[in-house]
């Protein structure tokens, strides 16, 4: 069994440890702001930018309100391309479906290309409990892999590790699933990069059976992309005999002729390329070139959930790009592994709660508020999911879920809120009473907020949660409503 | 109810809201179709330019001179896999040639490169693609051996990728090549030569 997001704290307790790790938050910030500046030069050079994502976002617009008809398109081409199409209701079942396939061609390993949706349904865990070895061929699953860790990132799922961190983990681990790694190994990434090369070599030459995910389906043509940089990918999808690509049901897209917009999208915002080194596509089988035996299995897990909630659909259209981590200053300084799933950041935020559902998991109910909603990720995002809309709903849900159940002194505090503000004469009576409130506590001595605010600072419990993370304004010495009785009218 | 059902089913369930009368087309698609305006030499420029970009040798020459250009992008080969049905006039004196009839794919790492041509190149991107068609080779040729040395005709160049996607056979397995392997995983740093061909060479004929 390898390292498992299940039993992870909520994100504020998660994200307090990860602040406090500051060789973490040195990775992170760098890689971070490498990356973001890779993506704006190259979005920059693209005019028609703000056009393409409009057209990325309706068209999977189109794909996902017409999702039955484009499924079943989609089926009957992959089947006239020599194509096997399996229906997965759940993780357990799509794992159980691959388990299968590996068991009849007699294999005890399989080697994968990195896939969001294999690691979604834990599909290396359960092909372990079979019995059959699951390899990460792409470069930094590798590093997770070697060091029993979990991802961080969309794309880069080690970005928490720093080149001496992976030597370290290249030395110890190598040796103990195949070739060792070189003993003069050294931190350069040209050298790191070599010895995976090395390692995996062997397997890629021995394996019978590999997995896939899938960027895009195309229901009209069957035919599935993988867009990626290594030639792991490659090697996967062409020497083995048997392939088996795991496919979310919202990877579709209708037409062969709408790849164009992603392909020129999806590189930009990802690695900040013009175009990523290798993209495959490729339908069913090809006679005499590449697998043979072509097996594609369709999941659903949650993901019809969230395509029945009218707000939160438009997170269906996520193409796994990554650009809204990079840009979120909450991941920047928390990492990926506060968020509790294969899938952080701002996109993890709304994803993770719609996939597996609000109302019974603190960890899950805690991910809406894992975001200052100041929109950065909106305007990076190349399909347009607007995540603060999403977010704010989400956090309606989740308040919602937990109507009826013991109050929280939140819950106390804003029923006092409400009986107070429904009625002028307490309004101003309260106001008058925070007013005096404020000249007393004026006279300690207490910090100033920037731009020269006095602020309270940690209020005692049960506030203590609340103002642990933000400035409490004091109050002001007059209201507007005293001041306004008072001196407006004679402004008049 | 099988799984394929009960997908199905709960696909329909979640879109209750989408009226029944609508179909695909009235969920407007606003965007530009691809380009129609023919190449410039400028654009061969570019191409050759973006594709040096990505640490891509890139050589141009006129038709007549191809062959003897290849020879001196061969030095390093000394033994060379080439599609069966590479075209004669495409085969350099130099390196011990091996024709690609299926060999097993512990032979093909055993070789130093490969020559193939291409189905076509995106000069906004710097992407050669090929479709595996005659002279491209099956898909594993271009992949395992260390050295691609790729030939591709200026006439073969479109604007951008939504002019390749136009041209291109969706019937057919492709491979869209931007500069060697490559991975950014450690520290987002670019390093050239991961698991694909870690040299590209790129032959620009016209």
């Amino acid at each position: 069994m390898s390292a498992t997001f299940v039993g992870m704290p909520t994100f504020p307790v998660a994200a307090g440890t990860a602040l406090a790790d500051s060789q973490l938050r040195r990775n992170l910030a760098h890689a971070t702001s490498t990356i973001r500046t890779k993506r704006a030069e190259v979005v920059r050079e693209v005019d028609a930018w703000e056009q393409l994502r409009v057209a990325g976002a309706t068209l999977k617009d189109r794909t996902l309100r017409h999702l039955d008809v484009y499924l079943e398109q989609l089926e009957t081409a992959l089947t006239a391309a020599g194509a096997t199409v399996h229906w997965a209701r759940d993780a357990d079942e799509a794992n159980r479906i691959v388990v299968d396939i590996a068991r009849l061609h007699g294999t005890d390993e399989v080697v994968k290309v990195k896939s969001m949706t294999t690691a979604e349904i834990g599909l290396n865990d359960a092909l372990e409990a079979a019995g059959i070895h699951a390899w990460e061929t792409d470069l930094a699953e590798l590093i997770v892999q070697l060091g029993d860790d979990l991802p961080s990132h969309i794309l880069v799922p080690a970005i928490h590790r720093n080149r001496a961190e992976i030597r370290e983990i290249f030395l110890r681990e190598m040796e103990r699933v195949g070739r060792p790694a070189p003993a003069d190994l050294t931190d350069a990434p040209l050298e790191l990069a070599a010895a995976a090369r090395d390692h995996l070599r062997e397997k890629f030459l021995r394996a019978r059976v590999a997995v896939s995910g899938a960027n895009f389906a195309v229901a009209e043509t069957g035919t599935l992309a993988v867009v990626e940089s290594e030639g792991n990918g490659r090697m996967c999808l062409t020497l083995p005999e048997v392939l088996i690509s795991i496919v979310g049901i919202e990877k579709l897209l209708p037409t062969w002729a709408d790849l164009d917009v992603f392909l020129q999208t999806l590189p930009r915002s990802s690695t900040g390329e013009r175009m990523n080194p290798y993209t495959s596509l490729w339908s069913g089988v090809t006679p005499g070139d590449g697998p043979q035996q072509v097996h594609v299995v369709l999941l659903d897990n949650g993901r019809t959930d969230v395509l029945a909630d009218t707000v939160g659909r438009q997170a269906l259209r996520c193409i796994r790009c990554s650009a809204c981590l990079n840009i979120c200053p909450v991941y920047e300084r928390t990492g990926g592994h506060s968020y509790g799933s294969v899938y952080p950041g701002p996109i993890g935020a709304i994803l993770n709660p719609m996939m597996r559902g609000v109302g019974q998991d603190a960890q899950l109910d805690a991910l809406p508020y894992a975001s200052s909603l100041c929109g950065a990720c909106f305007d990076v995002c190349p399909v347009r999911i607007d995540i603060p809309e999403v977010l704010v709903h989400l956090r309606t849900k989740v308040v919602d879920a937990h109507r009826g159940r013991r109050p929280t002194p939140q819950d106390l505090v804003m029923r006092a809120a409400s009986w107070t503000l429904a009625s002028s004469a307490r309004t101003a009576r309260s106001t008058r009473l925070a007013g005096l409130a404020a000249r007393v506590l004026s006279r300690r001595g207490l910090r100033s907020a920037p731009g020269g605010r006095r602020v309270l600072g940690a209020l005692p419990r049960p506030a203590a949660g609340w103002s642990g993370a933000r400035d409490v304004p004091l109050p002001p010495a007059e209201s507007f409503r005293s001041w306004w009785s008072r001196a407006g009218r004679d402004a008049r | 109810m099988t799984a394929r059902d009960v997908v199905l089913a709960r696909v329909r369930r979640a879109l209750r809201d989408v009226p029944p009368e609508e179909t695909p087309a009235d969920v407007e698609v606003v965007r530009s179709g691809p380009s129609t305006a023919p190449l410039t030499p400028g654009h061969v420029e570019l191409f050759a330019e973006r594709v040096a970009q990505y640490r891509a040798r890139v050589v141009r020459c006129v038709p007549d001179d191809l062959v003897a250009t290849l020879v001196p992008l061969l030095e390093d080969v000394s033994t060379l896999l080439v599609p069966f049905d590479l075209p004669r006039g495409l085969r350099p004196a130099g390196p011990r040639h091996i024709e690609d009839r299926q060999l097993p794919t512990g032979e093909l790492d055993a070789v130093d490169g490969v020559l193939t041509t291409a189905r076509l190149g995106i000069v906004e991107t710097g992407t050669i693609v090929l479709d595996h068609g005659p002279g491209q080779g099956r898909r594993a040729a271009t992949l395992v051996p260390d050295i691609h040395v790729c030939v591709l005709w200026a006439d073969q160049l479109v604007a951008g990728v939504p002019e390749a996607i136009v041209n291109l056979d969706p019937t057919r397995p492709h491979t869209w090549i931007s500069g060697p392997s490559a991975t950014s995983d450690i520290e987002l740093e670019r390093v050239e030569g991961v698991h694909g061909p870690r040299t590209l060479r790129v032959v620009l004929v016209g």
